[in-house]
């Protein structure tokens, strides 16, 4: 075959490859045009920034929870830490009478720790990622209700800076930025980042090459937990108090968020991007039904659809391709 | 027998894309007779018995049972002529117990629920068939590889079989249970059963073939009666004769320092007080039956597993137990046994496999070396001669043989010097083979040391410069490359087994 024929067919391949490749993109890009016909209240200022608001809750949980599903685990505490990590920060302010700043950091800390923890559970305890973290599921959010008696704690302010505003943009919207390109950096340039890849798609070869596997299992989850603190703690800082109660059941839309973006739960697949997309399209479907009425009952049934069809997509794409 | 054969494959072809994987082949299966097919691996014929299991439908040809032209659309229809394959990895459930997999999908009922009292008598019908003593309430997996085979093989009957394909079936098993198959295919013959039956072992073929069909690059050489002699059937099989197959330079002519030294390993259960040296230059072959503990002692070395005492030093220094760092560290490289298993991260690109082993050596400051590496995997697959598009295309696409090829180059990018290769041309193709050959050759001339595991006899002897038997976890004797003969290697490594007798 002449290079000129070869090229030709690769650009062809790659294009239907984008497509196949992105179709998170193109469901959200349809799916926005819809929008935009059916009410014109979707594309006003207010509800973009509404909308990405929503999203930076989701999106920053969910960039953890990119790092774990490509290492081929899973992680169900997200949530439960976020709300831990909210409460412990709150609790450093109000009860400990800890600076703000330093609050904060505890807050994260909490979400860090509780993060390695599952990774040593599940790297050296060799529970299963989705047994270790269940339980830290349990764990953390019955910590948080010891913690605050079942009672809502008012935040410091710079927390509550955090869910407020710089200038026109609502702080959420930067941190989720920043969060992002923080994600993809760790993901795609650093060592670390490249053998989640390859402990995800294959352990025990990772391991026979060299690669610390157990070390690295404990650096994904406690990112992952780190991720989940700082959601928590945006979470809180929108509503100026931490709740008991927060960001409950928010690791399946976390974990939705990663698989509508293409990673697979086998490991070793995954982009930040993609989680992006993915984490946008839950959150515009959201905003869009809501702004059309629909129940939140009914809202429910059309996301586990949606879900339904992103991963048949996906598993319909892994099967033409391996053919 | 019948005037018609079983099953014929008359001039079949099949092409994958622009590839012809069969040209123009025909081969029959008559019953009460075995017919062996030969060919190195890639030479065609897993594609042509997934033909006659109708998972592949042949796009030239035609597919003749009792004479009459069939068409084969899918693996249930194949199973209604009776045709059944004995793949090499089975279809067993080993939590589930022997009746149950037997009785699989057909399990007897009585009002609606499952009668075990029949599924076990049908079972035990079905074990007596092949002369098989064992509880059919024994789960599956508690049964050695061997057992199961042969309980695959009862299964296949009980559904009326009358065309088995036994793909490889002895690659796992040991000598003595090698004999135990081979009873029951004689056996199988008596009653008419048309087998065919395919072998890497070219010693079984006499013993156990009526005639046999040798392929090569999907292209049909010849039917020869199975008396034929081996050294015939392998020029057949590969074009050229067996000197040319293993192009070994010896380059450990003054015999230097020696660079690996293992001292009384052991691990319980595995193997037992193994010592010996390996000098830079010299490729040293390590042969045994299977389950004599040769992987178990590699993976050792390699730092993949630890051990219970004993120690492996490198240029004369200790390194840290069942640590591949402290191994990759000192020198050492591992390519193990499951290319696909364990040596490669088949959804990731050729470069990213290449470089698994120097990603954090050559990082800077936590951050990959991308330009770098893409630098080093090129030149590296140049070097190993990787046949690809493109160096970021999935490892998974690539054939067994330039697959292999890839794990190696990881250490060569590591700049390894003591390689430990376990079966290092498994899978592997002729052409491929003899490159990885080459491969050995330089890393011995660049003053590397090679420690090779292989089943294939003819590989350790025709590329080592010395040879360790093992039997049962313990060395049982050392040949140099002069004075070691098949038989002699094959007597120290069965020795126990063949007194059992």
């Amino acid at each position: 075959m002449s290079a000129a024929t070869l090229d030709a067919k690769r650009r062809g391949f790659d294009y239907k490859k984008f497509l196949a490749n992105n179709g998170a993109l193109v469901g959200l890009v349809v799916l926005c045009l819809a929008l935009f016909i059916a009410t014109p209240d979707f594309l006003t200022g207010r509800n973009l920034l509404n909308i990405g608001i929503q999203v930076s809750t989701v999106a920053v949980l969910a960039f953890g929870m990119t790092f774990v599903i490509v290492a081929g685990g899973i992680d169900l505490s997200v949530g439960s830490v976020a709300a831990l990590s909210a409460m412990v920060s709150g609790w450093f302010f109000v009860s400990a009478g800890l600076p703000g700043w330093l609050a904060l950091l505890g807050g994260l800390a909490a979400g860090l720790l509780a993060g390695v923890v599952n990774g040593l559970a599940s790297a050296y305890g060799k529970l299963p990622s989705f047994i270790a973290t269940l339980a830290m599921l349990s764990v953390a959010r019955g910590l948080t209700l010891v913690i605050s008696d079942g009672r809502p704690i008012k935040t410091s302010p710079e927390v509550s800076f955090l869910g407020g505003n710089l200038g026109p943009v609502p702080m959420p919207i930067v941190i989720l930025v920043i969060a992002a390109l923080v994600a993809s950096f760790l993901l795609n340039r650093t060592v670390v980042g490249r053998s989640m890849y390859a402990v995800g798609g294959n352990a025990e070869a990772a391991r026979l090459s060299g690669l610390p596997v157990k070390r690295i299992l404990v650096i994904v989850f406690g990112l992952a937990g780190l991720f989940a603190a700082l959601a928590g703690v945006l979470l809180a800082g929108r509503l100026d108090s931490a709740q008991p109660q927060a960001a409950t059941g928010y690791e399946l839309d976390a974990i939705a968020a990663v698989v509508i973006g293409g990673a697979s739960l086998a490991g070793g697949l995954g982009r930040i991007s993609g989680t992006f997309v993915g984490a946008l399209v839950l959150v515009v479907i959201r905003n869009g039904l809501n702004l059309l009425n629909v129940t939140s009952f009914w809202q429910q049934v059309v996301i586990g659809v949606v879900i339904a069809l992103a991963v048949g997509i996906d598993v319909l794409r892994r099967k033409t391709r391996s053919s | 027998m019948s005037e018609h054969p079983l099953l014929t494959l008359k001039q079949v072809s099949k092409s994958f894309g622009p590839v012809n994987v069969i040209k123009d082949v025909t081969v029959s299966v008559h019953a009460g007779a075995v017919q062996v097919l030969l060919g190195e691996n890639g030479a065609g014929k897993s594609t042509l018995i997934k033909m006659m299991a109708g998972v592949y439908q042949p796009d030239g040809g035609q597919i003749l049972i009792d004479g009459k032209p069939v068409s084969l659309p899918s693996t249930r229809a194949a199973e209604e002529h009776g045709i059944a394959t004995i793949h090499q990895e089975l279809n067993l459930v080993g939590t589930m117990s022997v009746a149950e997999n037997v009785m699989l999908g057909r399990m007897p009922k009585k009002f609606g629920l499952v009668d075990r009292k029949a599924m076990r008598r049908q079972a035990r019908a079905a074990m007596e068939l092949i002369g098989l003593d064992v509880d059919v309430d024994t789960p599956v997996g508690e049964l050695g590889i061997a057992r199961q085979q042969l309980v695959e093989i009862a299964k296949a009957l009980s559904i009326s079989a009358r065309i088995l394909i036994l793909d490889e079936p002895t690659a796992a098993l040991t000598r003595h249970e090698t004999q135990s198959l081979f009873k029951v295919v004689a056996d199988l013959r008596r009653q008419g059963v048309g087998m065919l039956f395919i072998s890497h072992h070219l010693d079984e073929i006499a013993e156990i073939g009526d005639s046999v069909t040798v392929l090569r690059d999907g292209e049909f050489v010849a039917e020869v009666p199975a008396s034929t002699d081996e050294d015939e059937l392998v020029r057949l099989m590969v074009g050229r004769s067996i000197e040319d197959q293993f192009p070994r330079r010896s380059s450990a002519a003054d015999l230097p320092a020696e660079i690996l030294a293992v001292e009384h390993l052991s691990s319980k259960g595995k193997f037992e007080d193994i010592s010996f040296t390996v000098r830079a230059g010299e490729v040293l072959g390590i042969s045994g039956l299977v389950g004599a503990g040769r992987t178990e002692l590699i993976r050792a070395i390699a730092g993949a597993d630890r051990y219970d005492s004993g120690e492996v030093k490198v240029r004369g220094r200790r390194l840290t137990k069942g640590s591949v760092q402290a191994a990759i560290r000192a020198g050492l490289g591992h390519v193990p046994e499951d290319r696909k298993g364990q040596g490669l991260v088949l959804d990731a690109s050729v470069n990213e496999n290449l470089g698994y082993a120097t990603l954090s050596s050559s990082a800077r400051m936590g951050l990959s070396d991308f330009s770098g590496q893409r630098g080093r995997a090129e030149a590296v697959a140049r070097t190993v001669r990787i046949r690809m598009h493109t160096i970021d295309q999935p490892v998974r696409s690539l054939s067994g043989g330039n697959q292999q090829k890839a794990v190696f180059g990881r250490w060569i990018i590591a700049a390894s010097t003591v390689l430990l290769l376990d079966e290092p041309t498994r899978g592997v193709d002729v052409g491929a083979k003899v490159e990885i050959y080459e491969l050995m050759n330089a890393i011995t001339d660049a003053g590397g040391a090679i420690v090779m595991v292989s089943s294939e006899l003819p590989e350790v002897l025709g590329m080592s410069d010395r040879i360790l038997v093992l039997r049962d976890g313990r060395l049982a004797g050392e040949f140099s490359a002069a004075e070691a003969t098949q038989d002699k290697v094959m007597t120290l490594a069965a020795r126990d087994v063949d007194e059992e007798h």
